[in-house]
């Protein structure tokens, strides 16, 4: 399956659900979708016929938020129908605007309040050490959820119990509720906060298939492993990409069809 | 009671590797057998609560059963975000294991006092509640925690109870220790003790409940329990809003129970004052003094 035509149908799912549910949150989950289409059609070892197996790669999505291109990705990889994707945001429905695991195969953990992602992900990367499992946990946290002070204690644990089959994955697009992160609380230098917390610190494009790819594959004993995956807020939208203002807007009719041309061209 | 959990749990650890104790820095001189002894099965994550139940219920999520040890408002206050969301939601084997429920730390100062403990505990859905009142009754709890599907929070002390006329603690099932005539005492944890001091001490022949157990409870039971008596006193080492006499409400309204009740219990306070458990019982009036005025006055 080719990530890059996943992620261009995640995009579209994603400005659709948005847009029928008068939802928000629309930037954060639009920042993250190239690195959530790698990650499901090229590296995690999971899908519909080993949810149950203890020796599967675990995903969490800790800025659940962003869940709208969760799920539309889920759907893209054959998780469950694409056509489940309508009820998001709809009354009766499972899948509410923060990602939550309950009716929806393939979310492994249900999020929303921010910095609790981290730590479970050390839990489960613990577990799978104790019982000498080979498999990986990939967390995506936020970069504005890195404010939380209970990611760094899960970081100092991971480091300490040198969990190597731990992945943080950042998606670092600068931009919380108000301004940029470096205008709120400065994160910078995250790399050496990382490094200095004990782990192995990588930063890339998050938009860079290519590199999102070889940076997951390339681990390194001993140490979890942070990529720090600059991305841009409401990527591939054009009005939308790094505009505050969509974290809390839904597009309207126009705004949606332009969405559309927008991602259709694969805006660069 | 510390002692009779680490005993249970090295009971259910020698048979079971996936039975895991997740200390936040706390319980030196009691947890070290139990480290040497399963390695893989201990863990100290330091001081830092709120990624101790995220990491539980990773642990738990991936088939482990997980009991978390610290103290009362650490294991519970400090991280209830955690414990809803992450151990509740997903319904985890997520044991919480409190020290120094009420004021087993009472000279600690105002910090160290669990007096709001169950009522946030019993707010928060798919979470048991245990209040063993001594040690026996907290081995058998541990025994059957581990084995239970869900988030639990049990509540130990110091000590415990010095008597040895509690029965074995089934969870969810109160334990009616004495029954009496028209008035019943009820208690939840070591002030238990208090009110049996307090049936003792009176002419009358008063009950007493041991009310081990405020979730899973089998209301039904103990609405037919409550409806042999005329008073009902409650008695507790917390708040009461929200605690055992509020359960007790709560079930008597339910179910229609024509009875009085009276709460013995702490008055929407946080408590300064310096003092051991004992002390600080009778310096607020949570003591079987408290108990035996009520009784009193219910016999003018």
């Amino acid at each position: 399956m080719n990530s890059v035509n996943v992620a261009n149908r995640v995009r579209k799912h994603s400005v659709d659900m948005v847009h029928r549910g008068k939802s928000s949150h629309i930037g954060s989950a639009l920042s993250m979708v190239d690195i959530l289409a790698v990650l499901y059609t090229n590296f995690l070892n999971v899908s519909p016929d080993n949810l149950d197996d203890p020796d599967r790669d675990y995903f969490i999505l800790s800025k659940g938020h962003g869940g709208a291109s969760l799920y539309a990705t889920l759907a893209e990889v054959g998780f469950f129908s694409v056509e489940e994707l309508s009820r998001h945001y709809q009354n009766g429905s499972p899948f509410s605007g923060h990602v939550s695991h309950k009716g929806i195969p393939g979310v492994e953990f249900s999020t929303g309040s921010l910095g609790h992602g981290l730590p479970v992900a050390t839990g489960l990367a613990l577990a799978s050490k104790i019982d000498g499992r080979s498999n990986k946990v990939v967390v995506l946290v936020g970069d504005g959820e890195l404010m939380e002070g209970a990611n760094w204690e899960a970081l100092l644990f991971a480091a300490h119990h040198q969990l190597d089959n731990l992945i943080v994955v950042v998606d670092r697009n600068r931009l919380q509720s108000f301004k940029d992160t470096e205008k709120t609380v400065a994160l910078d230098p995250l790399d050496k906060k990382f490094d200095a917390f004990g782990a192995d610190c990588l930063e890339i494009d998050g938009h860079d298939h290519e590199a999102l790819y070889r940076t997951f594959s390339s681990t390194v004993e001993g140490k979890p492993t942070v990529i720090i995956a600059n991305t841009i807020k409401g990527k591939g939208v054009s009005y939308m990409e790094n505009k505050v203002i969509w974290h809390y807007k839904f597009p309207d009719e126009e705004q949606l069809k332009i969405a559309h041309d927008d991602i259709s061209r694969g805006l660069k | 009671m510390r002692t009779a959990f680490i005993n249970a749990l090295t009971e259910l650890a020698k048979n079971d590797k996936d039975v895991v104790l997740i200390t936040g820095d706390l319980g030196f001189g009691t947890f070290e057998p139990f480290e040497e002894r399963f390695p893989g099965q201990y863990f100290n994550v330091g001081i830092a609560e709120q990624s101790m139940i995220g990491i539980a219920s990773g642990l738990a999520k991936a088939g482990k059963k997980v009991f978390v040890y610290s103290i009362g408002n650490f294991v519970t206050l400090r991280c209830l975000e955690q414990i809803r969301n992450d151990a509740c939601y997903h319904n985890l084997n997520v044991n919480l294991v409190s020290q120094g429920g009420g004021f087993t730390y009472g000279a600690l100062g105002m910090s160290h006092h669990a007096t709001e403990d169950l009522a946030i505990m019993r707010a928060v859905p798919n979470i048991e509640v245990v209040v063993p009142s001594n040690a026996k009754n907290s081995y058998e709890a541990v025994m059957q925690l581990a084995n239970r599907s869900g988030v639990s929070y049990l509540r130990l002390e110091k000590g415990g109870l010095p008597f040895s006329s509690v029965s074995e603690l089934v969870i969810g099932r109160p334990n009616l220790i004495k029954s009496g005539d028209n008035i019943l005492l009820v208690a939840s944890g070591s002030i238990l003790e208090e009110a049996l001091i307090a049936s003792d001490k009176t002419s009358l022949n008063v009950g007493v409940l041991d009310l081990h157990t405020l979730k899973p409870l089998d209301e039904v039971e103990l609405a037919r329990i409550l409806k042999e008596y005329s008073l009902i006193i409650s008695i507790e080492e917390h708040q009461k809003a929200g605690g055992v006499g509020s359960l007790l409400l709560e079930v008597i309204s339910d179910y229609e129970v024509d009875v009085k009740v009276k709460r013995v219990g702490i008055n929407n306070e946080l408590i300064s004052l310096v003092g051991d458990q004992k002390y600080l019982r009778q310096s607020l009036s949570i003591d079987s003094n408290a108990i035996t005025k009520i009784i009193n006055e219910y016999k003018l």
